[in-house]
């Protein structure tokens, strides 16, 4: 269960950005994940709660976007998905193939709430 | 300030959190961001490497599951080139001594590291190990990561190779069942391999199969710790490894 450390290097993430924002909370964090960074989705969005705790990313919702395995053929340069354990071209079946997408575990972006404009 | 390198990392820096205040009406923004989450661990990953570049020493991790035989793996390997080559080890466990004893006894020097309830190293444990490890003098540092085929493969320890065992009791599909892990190596060692006559369900065949189909690239060595041509094939990887090491640093 590492997804409570990559929570909690999201969180200190999340804060220098709120700091260098002046941000007053947190409303949203968005990630990306793709099945081959060893990252569980699900268990990212339990450790996430206990990571926040008493930042100012406490009730920010976290939204995980799944990103699929992509593999590029080397023989038939067709583009085509693949299961984490089983990248081989989806088009000729053969396995000489690059992973195009699937590694990421990117925090995209964050929405925030900075104070409210002086009263004029 | 790290006593060695003169670097500023110290241990791992905490910043106290700020809390959040309640919802306003301030103005709500969109910050894209686009870093890797791990980015703190990368940047020390990255300096880990110089530093072991600096002395010269190729550094290696080894993952497996627990039992697979990584202690035993690296007792053997001592043996057989003391006297060759200069060895050093950093353990990682949960908990106890028992590894890094292990392998003190075998005259060369270990640190052990003690995660607690962590289920991997990462860079950060390591560059701390290494303010206790005294890295001149030092061929090859192997990193013996916490048995565990899932956590320890995503955090870059600032390595030069990652090595993945298999024990033949542990089943041929394990690739299969651990995709991140095994695409994650350098090398992948098929150990135990003396209990392949007792354990027929065990195939080799297979096992460098599933090995493909996770995109494991990488050669494959198949052996036992008692001796014979797989593992002076490990010990014969290895010193290349160190010799392309010792010429990069030249």
């Amino acid at each position: 269960m590492h997804e409570l450390a990559i929570c909690q290097a999201l969180i200190e993430q999340v804060q220098r950005v709120a700091r260098d924002n002046d941000a007053r909370r947190v409303i949203s964090v968005t990630v990306s994940v793709g099945p081959l960074s060893g990252v569980e989705p699900k268990l990212l969005e339990h450790a996430y709660p206990l990571a926040a705790a008493g930042t100012v990313a406490e009730h920010a919702q976290l939204v995980v976007e799944t990103v699929p395995v992509r593999v590029r053929c080397r023989t038939c340069k067709a583009e085509t998905e693949a299961a984490s354990n089983r990248l081989v071209c989806g088009s000729c079946k053969d396995w000489h193939v690059d992973v195009i997408a699937g590694e990421e575990m990117l925090l995209q972006r964050v929405e925030i709430e900075t104070a409210a404009d002086p009263v004029h | 300030m790290c006593r060695d390198c003169g670097c500023s990392l110290g241990p791992a820096a905490t910043r106290a959190p700020f809390a959040a205040q309640p919802a306003g009406k301030g103005h709500v923004e969109s910050i894209e961001v686009i870093t890797a989450i791990l980015d703190e661990n990368d940047r020390v990953a990255a300096h880990n490497r110089t530093h072991f570049d600096g002395h010269g020493v190729l550094a290696v991790n080894l993952m497996s599951s627990p039992g697979s035989g990584k202690t035993s793996l690296l007792e053997a390997t001592i043996k057989a080139l003391q006297g060759e080559i200069r060895i050093a080890v950093i353990e990682g466990d949960l908990a106890t001594e028992n590894d890094a004893a292990r392998i003190r006894a075998c005259g060369v020097p270990a640190i052990q590291i003690t995660t607690g309830n962590a289920c991997h190293l990462d860079a950060q444990m390591v560059h701390d190990a290494l303010h206790s490890l005294p890295l001149d003098g030092i061929d090859v540092l192997f990193v013996e990561n916490v048995g565990n085929l899932v956590c320890p493969a995503s955090f870059d320890l600032g390595v030069h190779r990652n090595l993945t065992l298999l024990s033949v009791p542990e089943g041929d599909d394990k690739p299969a069942k651990y995709p991140v892990m095994f695409r994650a190596a350098d090398l992948a060692l098929i150990t135990k391999i003396d209990l392949l006559p007792h354990i027929e369900e065990f195939s080799v065949e297979r096992a460098r199969d599933s090995l493909r189909q996770v995109g494991f690239r990488g050669d494959i060595i198949e052996l036992t710790r008692r001796g014979g041509p797989g593992f002076e094939a490990w010990l014969g990887w290895l010193r290349s490894e160190i010799a392309a090491r010792r010429a990069a640093a030249a």
